[in-house]
């Protein structure tokens, strides 16, 4: 067995952890003052808008965010591309942060948390709702996603004869959890779409349509590709490592095809729906929708000629504007394309953007963490 | 390490059938439309008829123990400026230009009130999931189990018509929104804004009853003396006015798949702030793609099996953990 990751052995209290220390801090604080008070003390949520920045952002964005675990897996697992091997680890190890803490978050949003176990009971749970499906697959994609991880965590302790033979016997069933871990994803990813087809006229029909599945798991899917490259060339600068450019070049490659298909079918889409007409309307709507368009096409366009893609900077950018257009999307599709009718509007209030922001800082100390004490980033060859 | 192209061939189909389920204009698996229960019971709301009296709101908060709002500096009464958690039913006025005459859209007003409509194929029910909001299956009437709701507020994203209203300001929130007074039609009594609206505005009965006493209305020449019945669709206490014209639209009829409680009025439906919506209740819509992709679970586990044997035959052919 080769070895193709390594830790980076590094000091974990440093500044920067310190500073996302106290985010986290503040967060807590103002989660408890949620619990105590009731969501209408800390959000901007109302009865039109139930859903807001916490859905949005942490269940929405984060699991999407999330998905590099996924698209990795589906790259080397199923198109048997073993060269990107070697990016698969740390792509996990952003998506079980990711996916935890959008799991910790819908119980924070949730307003009768307590109750919550009634989701596991069948005799509650009611299969028609695509609510039920996202619920269930992210939780058993997040138990998933920590078996994923546990090789790793046994490879930290490869001294200790037991963690050797359970991180054996846990490759034995490596094909099983990686065929559920594709599965999962692909389930949860477009049914957080389907979520929005039942609210019908309320979501602008630049927005609401059938395929609102098929635009989550794509846009997720290239989501996973561009937050591995991204997370890549940032973790190179941060701890001053090589970077893989080759390699991640090659993910940009493969994710701008994605990209393409995806804008073909989004814009055949509102033609035969007659929705064009919706892009040049002037209002906010046409402008986020244009907003969101163009970062797909930016990215489209740089990942796509191996000109701009084999360099670092381009390919930084690109992965950024992809990031960006899968966020924008889920964005729109949720909040800014959501009108529930005239007298309602919707801004998330101050303790509400802390507290995500507490939740982004919980998952970054995660990470810092644990490449500094797992072997998760790939092993630097030396010439 | 290319490609197998036999590999390639598999994820292809499979991947093609899931966008094919997903494109086809008319799935496998269409759910169809619910229709109306045969005992179902609702309300008529006549806009014409209601003098805006706002009695209808005040039996509304007894019999529901609801507290009272005050939304105004100072008020000293329950005014509230629409429906919340505490205010399961509102009158509001619509008014146009000068405002003079009743029920005409063009420098006239009208009153409208609004609760729950008690949907055919309700969005709420078919968005919960924890079966915490359901549709009798007697009466219809669309209730709420506070027991089993976990607050996600998904009924509240899916209501066409913002009926589910969310306790924001409590610890241990709930949703309230208008039950039918099932409590009352448990005890053989009826919802108790139709015992107490004293004008025949808003009127109790058997769905089928109110559709016909509705179409009655509809087909009724303006000018004319008319009798329309008080509380109940069935009762013989009649009250006699002179009819005035209405929009030829019985609004729940059809209306988002069609509702137990159904809105006639003098000014177009959405002028008085209700929705235009197509026959078909987004539930089905929703649903229809749901049961397309997860029906008996076949489709996820045929997947599965297929991703298990492509990620077997690869990586025991690699010498990689």
């Amino acid at each position: 067995m080769v070895e193709e990751s390594q830790s980076l052995d590094g000091k974990v209290i440093t500044k920067p952890f310190m500073v996302l220390a106290a985010l986290v801090l503040v967060g807590v604080i103002l989660m408890l003052y949620r619990y105590l008070f009731g969501l209408g003390a800390v959000t901007n949520l109302s009865d039109g808008y139930p859903w807001g920045l916490w859905i949005t952002y942490d269940v929405l964005v984060g699991t999407a965010l999330g998905c590099g675990g996924y698209a990795m897996a589906l790259l080397v697992y199923i198109f048997n591309r073993w060269e990107y091997h070697p990016l698969v680890r740390s792509a996990i190890l952003t998506s079980v942060f990711g996916y935890t803490l959008a799991g910790l978050a819908i119980f924070l949003d949730i307003g009768r948390y307590w109750n919550g176990y009634n989701l596991f009971l069948p005799w509650h749970v009611n299969f028609n709702s695509v609510l039920v499906e996202v619920a269930l697959c992210i939780a058993a994609y997040v138990a998933i996603l920590w078996i994923e991880l546990a090789p790793t965590v046994l490879a930290g302790h490869h001294q200790n004869p037991k963690a050797r033979e359970a991180r054996e016997s846990l490759e034995r069933w490596l094909p099983v959890i990686v065929a559920l871990g594709i599965l999962l994803p692909t389930m949860h990813q477009s049914s957080l779409g389907t979520l929005m087809i039942i609210a019908g006229h309320k979501l602008s029909p630049l927005w609401q349509t059938g395929l609102l599945p098929l635009f989550f798991l794509l846009s997720a899917i290239t989501m996973g590709f561009a937050v591995t490259i991204f997370e890549s060339i940032l973790s190179s600068l941060a701890f001053k490592r090589p970077f893989e450019t080759p390699m991640i070049a090659k993910v940009g490659g493969v994710m701008a095809w994605i990209i393409g298909v995806y804008l073909v079918i989004r814009l055949l889409d509102l033609l035969v729906r007659g929705q064009m007409g919706l892009i040049f309307q002037g209002n906010l709507n046409s402008f986020m929708f244009i907003l969101e368009n163009l970062c797909y096409l930016v990215a489209f366009i740089l990942m796509v000629q191996p000109a701009s893609r084999d360099q670092l900077r381009w390919l930084f950018v690109a992965s950024t504007a992809m990031l960006l257009a899968g966020s924008l999307y889920r964005f729109n599709a949720f909040l800014v394309g959501f009108n529930p009718g005239p007298g309602w509007s919707y801004f998330p209030a101050l303790p509400e953007i802390f507290i995500t922001l507490g939740i982004i800082a919980l998952e970054l100390m995660g990470y810092l963490y644990f490449v500094k004490r797992y072997p998760v980033l790939p092993k630097i060859e030396h010439a | 390490m290319e490609i197998n192209r036999r590999d390639f061939l598999k994820v292809s189909a499979g991947g093609g059938l899931m966008l094919a389920s997903t494109l086809s204009p008319i799935p496998a698996l269409a759910r169809e439309p619910k229709v109306r229960l045969p005992e179902a019971v609702g309300i008529l709301y006549d806009a014409t008829v209601c003098v805006g009296c706002k009695a209808c709101m005040a039996a509304c908060k007894e019999y529901n123990h609801l507290p009272p709002e005050y939304s105004t500096p100072g008020s000293v009464w329950d005014n509230p400026l629409d429906l919340s958690a505490k205010t399961y039913n509102i009158v509001k006025l619509y008014k146009n230009g000068t405002g003079q005459v009743k029920d005409r859209e063009i420098n006239g007003y009208s009153y409208i009130r609004r609760f729950c409509m008690h949907c055919v194929d309700p969005a709420c029910t078919s968005a919960c999931p924890v079966s915490a909001l359901t549709k009798d299956p007697k009466t219809g009437a669309v209730k709420y189990n506070k027991d089993v709701c976990i607050g996600c507020r998904y009924c509240q994203v899916a209501c066409p018509y913002n009926i589910p209203k969310f306790q924001w300001d409590q610890a241990f929130p709930q949703i309230q929104k208008c039950e039918l007074c099932y409590h009352r039609m448990a005890q053989g009594s009826y919802p108790a804004c139709c015992e107490f609206c004293p004008n025949g505005g808003s009127i109790f009965g058997d769905v089928q009853h109110l559709l016909e006493e509705a179409k009655r209305r509809l087909a009724l020449e303006p000018g004319k003396m008319a009798a329309y019945p008080l509380h109940r669709v069935d009762s013989r206490e009649m009250r006699h006015r002179i009819v005035t014209p209405y929009q030829k639209h019985l609004f729940g009829e059809k209306d988002g798949g069609g509702s137990q409680v159904l809105i006639l009025a003098g000014v177009p439906c959405d002028k008085l702030g209700l929705p235009i919506l197509p026959d078909e209740s987004t539930a089905a819509t929703s649903e229809t793609i749901m049961h397309s992709l997860y029906k008996g679970m076949i489709a996820p586990y045929v997947v599965l099996g297929a991703l298990f044997y492509i990620v077997y035959k690869n990586t025991t052919k690699q010498d990689l953990p």
